[in-house]
């Protein structure tokens, strides 16, 4: 590795530059306070709560059925995560037994979101490294799966599919072929994302052994998500603590041990087959039944603690309710998974370049609402 | 030797990557996801549960299903909608009954949960496909969704 | 030979009706207004056909609504940014933040100058013409020196000290591999250059070292000009737009459309040295002459075509790997080469007929 030269001759000073709120690499309204020296990153220091909306606080003022709307507005990319991850919640606190064809969309819809969610995250990944035109590739095939959650759930971004007691709506009749056919037209697609940026000369300059995470430190920071398994931490709550329909289905873990930039790249490249291979095994197998239990027009959950978490697209999301007996919970927390793995950019990006930090930044990939909620 | 291997390595990833974009730019006459938005106006067909504005359909003869029980007014996370009830005498029986006077929609604030038609025991209100929404005055967008002079159905409130 | 008699016209009727010192002035005056046009004609197409370009890679349509297929988008970009406001920061050093766009645009103005689009529609046949335009070309970059630096901001100035560092290495491969096919020449005229080349074009002519330095001189002329994937300069993930952060208006179009005049210069001079220039695949139309201008443009925009093949599809260097490729494989190379090309024309290797 290179020394460190000290200069007797000339004086080199470090000073201070702010990236965002307003800068195309922080993917919204993100503050970093940059202590740079020349080019050299000497600190980074998040400024937070440019989109704070109180949604925590909203929520005590909500009922069940309401707050998961609202879940919708944190992670906009895994918009349905969110909403099961509350909707479970309250579930398992009613004790509701819930039909197992919800379960089985529940996990599909979940499984779609979080391949766009990827695609969104590698036409940006891309576009922050500087090659523009992945980013219109990714939004192709994201563009399909919004079709699909249009046709099924009315709307493209903000679902809000799922209730307390199981969905809103039943699929829509063309909802398998459609997902069917965008499996078959996205097999073809993932080699070219591989042929077109993964392989390339300059993205793997770029991204190998940029921003190193260590597995202790993963942990230490709680980064969940390709965040954490990138780093040899593995963190999948689907695995380890399956929910839905994961117990049902036979996936690997996407597992790396370096910890770098790349290394999180082909954890998300990866992550996006698995998705294909459990959406795959559960389309032909929906079973027939009931789409919602009939649950209370006012739900009330006994009084108590409850704690679900889901895997998001970006990690793991807490969903912490201390309920008092009435129709509003007194208090809801959300883990949200970027707040956490935004807490390690410091850690990573000390030393790089700028360049690296937009890099690093990237595969952290943030979305700040659910940073700020 | 690694200095040659290496050149003639980044070389070919970065001919693969050029092949990639190259066969798009090909056959970009027919690849194009591009909608061009306002001509395609007339074919442009959005989905049967798309959520664009909430409407309260009437039949020929004037008459909706709302009955004014105010469910969707409570479910409604953000204040959207506001029923202004009055009791009418009905014609049949000759009773007092609650009765809609204004069903007023604000939808400026709506966020296309959902919840309102989710509740609605006589599917008097439902999704409506209309997604141009833009207007240059904001009292526009508060809306009244039940006519002038309209009716509740007969035989809804059974 | 209409070209070539309407000049001639002009000429003798302008000696004939004014003192021939009053003469020259006008004909100067005549063919910078000729040069203008061209310069500003290339340059508003170019936008539009990098545009139109990215959006085919991109699976788009591109501007497609201003005249018959957008053919006049950049016309109405440029009268939108003529009347725009010019915004300035308030410390900046107003001498220097005006004048930079000028040094940009200007030095790209003169490379036009030595460029031969045809047999006689050549403004400036000067005996080191090669010379002279490696020269100019790097005067562009004061201009974003000066830019970066009076802005008073610190993300124009990062951009511009990453051109200055780019510019001062790119320069060299830029240089030395044009060097490698002066061996062959012989001349740094270009007008001989194109001469030379009707016993084969160069590439031919050098061939293996002749490749490598067409290579070698397509990724630094990219790097030359700041396009991706050497856009260190303007990197907008990285520093919003670079040394140009505080310019609008029309001085953000002089920015704008210097960059696309010098990558219409790079290009031509590629298709001047190793391409033939104006000459017609083997010689096909030697006896129309006029078709020099046209078969000088489609091998330029073939060469500009390739270079906005690279920016839609590569992702960025990072400024030191921006080096390492300069100085430790372009450079090395480039030397190597030009010792190949000198026994190469030593043994009466190269390939004519």
């Amino acid at each position: 590795m290179e020394t460190e030269v000290v200069h007797t001759n000339f004086k080199s000073e470090e000073y201070f530059i702010n990236m965002g709120p307003q800068h195309p690499a922080t993917h919204g309204v993100l503050r970093l306070l940059l202590t740079i020296d020349g080019e050299i990153i000497k600190k980074v220091e998040p400024d937070l709560g440019y989109i704070h909306r109180s949604i925590e606080k909203m929520c005590e003022r909500d009922s069940y059925q309401q707050i998961v709307h609202l879940t919708d507005r944190m992670d906009y990319l895994s918009a349905n995560i969110n909403n099961e991850a509350v909707c479970l919640a309250v579930e398992n606190a009613l004790q509701l037994e819930i039909p197992e064809r919800v379960k089985v969309i529940r996990t599909i819809i979940g499984e779609l979101t979080r391949i766009s969610s990827h695609c969104l995250w590698w036409g940006v990944m891309g576009m922050d490294v500087g090659a523009l035109t992945t980013y219109f590739y990714g939004f192709r095939d994201r563009e399909m799966i919004n079709d699909i959650m249009e046709e099924t759930c009315g709307a493209r971004l903000t679902m809000n599919y799922n209730v307390p007691g199981g969905l809103m709506l039943d699929i829509h009749p063309n909802f398998v072929k459609r997902v069917k056919e965008f499996v078959a037209h996205f097999k073809t697609k993932l080699p070219e994302y591989d042929r077109l940026l993964t392989g390339n000369v300059i993205f793997q300059k770029r991204t190998v052994g940029v921003g190193v995470l260590s597995k202790e430190d993963a942990i230490s920071f709680g980064a969940s998500g390709p965040v954490g398994r990138a780093s040899g931490y593995s963190c999948d709550v689907r695995k380890h603590h399956p929910y839905s329909a994961y117990d049902k289905v036979t996936f690997t873990e996407a597992l790396k041990t370096e910890g770098d930039t790349y290394a999180r790249y082909l954890v998300r490249i990866q992550e996006m087959w698995e998705s294909l291979s459990i959406i795959e095994q559960l389309i032909d197998v929906i079973p027939e039944g009931e789409h919602r239990v009939t649950t209370n027009a006012v739900i009330k959950l006994p009084k108590g603690e409850y704690y679900q978490k889901v895997e998001t697209a970006r990690g793991e999301l807490g969903v912490y309710i201390i309920s008092t007996g009435t129709k509003n919970p007194y208090r809801l927390k959300f883990r949200s998974p970027g707040f956490s793995n935004l807490s390690l950019l410091n850690h990573i990006a000390v030393g790089g370049k700028i360049g690296d930090l937009v890099a690093t930044m990237a595969t952290l990939d943030l979305v700040i609402p659910d940073i700020d909620r | 030797m690694s200095y040659f291997s290496d050149i003639y390595k980044g070389i070919k990833t970065l001919l693969t990557g050029m092949s990639v974009t190259g066969k798009y730019f090909i056959t970009s006459k027919k690849g194009a996801i591009t909608q061009q938005y306002p001509d395609n106006r007339d074919t442009l067909k959005m989905f049967d549960r798309f959520r664009g504005e909430v409407i309260m359909p009437h039949n020929e003869e004037n008459e909706h299903r709302c009955t004014g029980c105010q469910k969707c007014e409570i479910a409604c996370p953000n204040g959207t909608i506001e029923i202004i009830w009055d009791r009418g005498i009905d014609e049949e029986t000759g009773k007092k009954k609650k009765k809609i006077d204004q069903f007023v929609y604000h939808l400026s604030m709506c966020t296309m949960c959902g919840l309102c038609i989710d509740v609605c025991p006589t599917d008097a209100i439902e999704w409506g496909q209309n997604f141009e929404n833009s207007v240059y005055d904001r009292t526009a967008l508060t809306r009244v969704l039940n006519k002038p002079d309209s009716k509740l159905m007969k035989g809804v409130e059974d | 030979m209409i070209l070539l008699s309407i000049t001639e016209n002009i000429h003798n009727w302008l000696f004939s009706v004014m003192p021939a010192g009053v003469a020259s002035i006008v004909e100067m005056v005549l063919i910078a207004i000729v040069y203008l046009t061209v310069f500003a004609v290339a340059g508003l197409f170019l936008v539009l056909l990098e545009r139109r370009v990215a959006a085919w890679f991109q699976l788009r349509i591109g501007p497609n609504r201003v005249g018959f297929q957008g053919l006049l988008q950049t016309m109405a970009d440029a009268i939108k940014l003529l009347t725009k406001e010019l915004t300035g920061t308030d410390r900046a050093d107003k001498f220097l933040y005006n004048l930079a766009p000028y040094f940009v645009i200007i030095s790209a103005l003169m490379a036009l100058a030595v460029i031969p689009f045809s047999k006689d529609f050549h403004a400036f046949d000067i005996n080191i013409g090669l010379f002279f335009l490696i020269a100019i070309s790097s005067i562009g970059v004061i201009g974003i020196l000066l830019g970066g630096w009076s802005s008073n901001n610190k993300f124009a100035i990062i951009g511009a000290m990453r051109s200055g560092v780019q510019t001062i290495s790119y320069e060299l491969s830029v240089g030395l591999s044009l060097l490698t096919m002066v061996v062959i020449t012989g001349t740094l005229q270009l007008s001989e250059i194109i001469e030379i080349q009707k016993s084969g074009w160069l590439i031919v002519q050098g061939h293996i070292p002749a490749i490598i330095a067409f290579m070698v001189f397509m990724i630094s002329g990219t790097a030359e000009t700041n396009r991706a994937p050497f856009d260190m300069v303007e990197a907008e993930s990285e520093l919003g737009a670079g040394f140009h952060t505080e310019y609008s208006g029309m001085k953000f179009a002089y920015f704008f459309l210097a960059e696309f005049i010098n990558m219409f210069i790079i290009a031509a001079i590629a298709a001047t040295v190793f391409f033939g220039g104006w000459l017609s695949p083997f010689g096909i139309t030697e006896s129309i002459p006029e078709l020099g201008v046209f078969w000088f443009l489609i091998k330029t925009m073939v060469l500009v075509f390739l270079m906005m093949w690279f920016r839609w599809t590569f992702p960025r260097l990072r400024v030191d790997q921006l080096l390492t490729l300069e100085w430790k494989y372009l450079l090395p190379i480039n030397l190597v080469n030009i010792v190949l090309m000198a026994v190469l024309v030593w043994l009466n290797l190269t390939i004519r007929w």
